[in-house]
């Protein structure tokens, strides 16, 4: 065995981010780590390569029992780390890349001549067909990507984490990489495997561990026995609860009409191509995408905070002339995709998190002054409506759990009677209870009137939520899907554009 | 409560570690250079605690605190306002060439000079503002640069042929002279401290104070500007105009940044000439640091710095080089913001054990959602 993790439990505050978790990789193998977003794989990752400490369990390399104290120990007995995010300087060739941090010395100066017949070896060894002396800025992505490998396979790791390296890859790219694993495992190499693509991860794992919610519900399945469905119903639990809105309270009135929406990059690539849909009061719109397929810009459109062409309608008047500020004060509530980034200051207090948004509206403001009193007590009615957990509305949102902040940021985008709400990925990263949570207020608001526009990835979300379903493929709406009849599994393979003529 | 207590606590031991820190390196540097440091201090402390040194010091501060204040204006919204320096320096001077040149009725005449030093300051910081919110450049690249520039009009404009005359009886040359209308008056604030008053800005150095804390923390404006501060992406998702921000909150950093000169022209020297003081701008960026851009710290490091300038100066009668000082003042600024960053570090890992310790133990469902969900 390369690898034995056993009894891995790690808590956060507030949340409990891997429960007794067990995982055996064997020597020279691929072995899949599969489970959805916010499933637990990348703590448990950071466990292995030594970026976080668990509170509980034993980690073993090679029969021997080990503790990390940073990364570096990690490396020392052989494991190696390829982040999702390239750690590249683009102005350096791949030598420099590749040395930088573990320069090999003669005398004074750095062995470059030494560094560069090692990497050649390294390449050639592997098939992983690297130019030394290429900058890095020349590269693509998928050699980019190798490079990444081969600077760990330099500092001599034997065990090599890949965390969601197929995010970043076109298909061929894909086949690649996974050419280039093959490689390594043949030369007794072990490759951890960080994915939730199902045939990817059926395609090039030897065996796979299932992680649900910070748990293992499946260790070292044979990849040979089980097919793309079981391994879904794995990953998702038949326990899950259930997002389903059947009763329609969809009416006729405009809520949101977006026309003719283009957002072009800035290379002048449209990655949102001529959009154009209505969310009527009561009606829940679902966008169904891979990411990066122009949702979170067209989010941000929306939003104001990109430049775009075409129109927006909201309850029938024309908001695509005002900024931010005014198309939230004309109604429209906003759950962004990046909390941390979009949604929160993370060292202010709850209820200044709360004013944050909603600036200019009571019970935030009275004409130019914060109204300290009137945000307070508001924040103090969304903590007990929305049960934020939570000691005080003093504490700073960085103190809450993921789940908490979320709910925290749902009930702030509820008030003041929106028209439109805006949820990007409203129960990514959020613990199972704090989805229902979320879900039920969602539901409740509908019922109201409320229009929601929701982008989600997950497909169940997705379909249990929407009235209408739409599918965005490279920017654009491909296809209308009826969330009634849909299957999770006829909604993937719509979203990856199988079937599309084009 | 008591944790409440706990945070302020630890807020207050970082600058006192850092004060006690530089305390320790002074006391090395001047027994390796051969004096006593208790006999260096207990000078220092003799005569800075004289009413006339205490006057002095609180002059001093006043001039800093204005300094200090208009960086940290910028600096709550994460611009680096190096550019105090230039600010004020331009500001002093036409405001004194106007203030010179006309003659009006005493408190309208100070006020004039104060408006139009607060506009020259504004403007020239709002070239920064603009360059950054239209074409991204970089607001210490842009500061630094028209401190330059700034010099250069300065020397430019400090001419006889131009608006400079010379001082009778000196080398000298200056603005001309401003009339008696156009003075602050002293205060008599110390007992004992003879003809050395307390310059009459020192009110308006308070006033300003209140109104940075006011502007900051109790208006829509002061919110925007500390949620751009701490998350620019969160702000503008929230609905800030960030670039607006920009040049409004570099203007009003050079506004008070006018006001740095005030003091010293309106209480002291009554013309910009070739001694005026420079380098304040610097200064009030080592005192913000002390300060946390919070007023009271400001006010604390101003007077600190002041004390430590002031009670120097006895140091050179008695042969021990007055630089120690400097040395002591650089060493509790370095000390002061990494200590600040520990300090934050480890409350914000204290805050998020005890929000998780308060709730495991409120029994409010627990802190396990996954057990309650399963």
């Amino acid at each position: 065995m390369a690898v034995e993790l056993d009894g891995i439990t790690k808590r956060f505050p507030g949340v409990v981010a891997n429960r007794d978790i067990h995982l055996h990789v064997r020597r020279g193998s691929v072995h899949a780590i599969c489970g959805e977003n916010g499933a637990g794989k990348s703590t448990l990752m950071k466990i292995l390569y030594g970026m976080q400490r668990p509170d509980e369990g034993t980690i073993a390399v090679n029969g021997t029992k080990v503790s990390f104290g940073s990364p570096s120990d990690a490396i020392a007995v052989g494991i190696g780390m390829v982040h999702q995010h390239f750690m590249l300087a683009d102005n350096l060739t791949v030598l420099e890349n590749v040395v930088l941090g573990s320069e090999p010395r003669k005398g004074l100066s750095i062995d470059f001549a030494g560094a560069r017949r090692k990497i050649k070896e390294i390449s050639d060894a592997y098939g992983l067909g690297v130019d030394p002396d290429a900058l890095i800025e020349d590269l693509g992505v998928g050699d980019r990507q190798r490079v990444e490998i081969l600077k760990v396979l330099y500092r001599g790791a034997r065990i090599i984490i890949l965390d969601e390296p197929t995010a970043v890859l076109v298909p061929q790219e894909v086949d690649e990489l996974f050419d280039n694993l093959r490689g390594l495992v043949r030369e007794g190499l072990t490759v951890i495997f960080i994915s939730h693509k199902l045939d990817e991860v059926l395609s090039v794992a030897d065996e796979i561990t299932v992680i649900r919610r910070g748990t293992t519900v499946q260790a070292g399945i044979d990849s040979k026995t089980v097919n793309a469905r079981q391994l879904a119903e794995l990953m998702v639990g038949s326990e899950l609860p259930s997002p389903e809105t059947r009763e329609s309270t969809v009416t006729d009135q405009q809520a949101l009409a977006v026309r003719d929406l283009t957002v072009r990059s800035s290379d002048g690539r449209p990655v949102v191509d001529n959009v154009s849909f209505t969310i009527h009061k009561g009606e829940v719109l679902g966008i169904a995408g891979v990411e990066g397929n122009g949702q979170a810009e067209l989010v941000e459109a929306i939003m104001g905070m990109r430049p775009s062409t075409g129109t927006i309608a909201l309850a029938g008047t024309d908001v695509t002339s005002l900024d931010t500020r005014r198309r939230r004060e004309a109604g429209i509530g906003y759950v962004p995709e990046d909390r941390h980034r979009h949604g929160l200051l993370l060292e202010a207090p709850l209820w200044e998190n709360r004013i944050l948004g909603h600036q200019t509206r009571r019970p935030n403001s009275k004409g130019p002054w914060i109204d300290r009193a009137g945000a307070r007590r508001d924040t103090e009615r969304i903590v007990r409506e929305y049960d934020v957990r939570t000691p005080g509305i003093d504490v700073a949102a960085d103190a809450l759990s993921g789940g908490n902040q979320q709910k925290l940021i749902v009930g702030r985008e509820m008030s003041g009677e929106p028209v439109v709400l805006i949820a990007s990925h409203p129960t990514r990263g959020v613990d199972v209870g704090a989805q229902a949570a979320i879900w039920d207020h969602l539901r409740a608001a509908r019922a109201q009137g409320l229009a929601v526009l929701l982008i989600s990835a997950d497909l169940d979300e997705l379909i249990g939520m929407s009235d209408t379903l739409k599918v965005i493929l490279r920017g654009r709406l491909v296809a209308d899907v009826d969330p009634a009849t849909v299957t999770p599994e006829s909604l993937g393979s719509a979203m990856t554009g199988a079937g599309e003529g084009a | 409560m008591s944790a409440r207590l706990r945070s302020l606590l630890l807020t207050l031991a970082a600058p006192v570690l850092a004060v006690v820190f530089a305390a320790i390196i002074t006391s090395i540097v001047l027994s390796v250079s051969g004096h006593g440091p208790i006999e260096t201090l207990s000078l220092m402390v003799d005569y800075g605690f004289q009413p006339r040194t205490i006057s002095l010091t609180i002059n001093s501060a006043t001039t800093y605190f204005f300094a200090a204040l208009a960086v940290a204006v910028a600096f709550r919204m994460n611009l680096f306002n190096i550019g105090v320096d230039g600010q004020y320096r331009l500001a002093a001077m036409l405001a004194a060439a106007v203030g010179g040149a006309v003659a009006l009725p005493g408190p309208l005449h100070v006020l004039l000079i104060v408006v139009v030093a607060m506009l020259v300051g504004a403007a020239w910081a709002a070239i920064a503002g603009i360059l950054k919110a239209t074409r991204g450049v970089s607001e210490v690249i842009s500061t630094i640069m028209l401190n330059f520039i700034a010099t250069g009009i300065v020397a430019y404009l400090l001419n006889t042929d131009r608006l400079a005359v010379q001082v009778a009886g000196s080398n000298n040359i200056g603005t001309k002279h401003i009339p008696e209308s156009g003075h602050m008056p002293g205060l008599s604030l110390i007992p004992g401290s003879g003809t050395q008053q307390v310059f009459g800005f020192v009110i308006i150095a308070i006033l300003a104070g209140i109104a940075f804390q006011v502007l900051l923390n109790r208006t829509r404006f002061g919110f925007d500007l500390r949620a751009t501060g701490q998350s620019e992406s969160a702000a503008i998702a929230s609905g800030v105009n960030v670039k607006r921000m920009v040049v409004i909150s570099m203007v009003i950093s050079g506004a008070v940044a006018g006001l740095v000169g005030m003091p010293q022209l309106l209480g002291a020297s009554y013309s910009y000439g070739l001694d005026f003081p420079t380098g304040l701008g610097f200064t009030g960026i080592a005192i913000a640091l002390l300060g946390r851009n919070h007023p009271v710290g400001i006010a604390i490091g101003a007077l600190l710095f002041g004390f430590l300038d002031n009670s120097s100066n006895i140091l050179q009668i008695n042969e021990i080089p007055n630089e120690i000082v400097v040395i002591m003042q650089g060493v509790i600024v370095l000390s002061v913001v990494v200590a600040y960053e520990l300090v934050r570090r480890y409350k914000l890992v204290a805050e998020q054990r005890r929000v998780s310790r308060e709730l495991s133990a409120g029994g409010t469902g627990g802190p396990a959602p996954e057990g309650a969900a399963a």
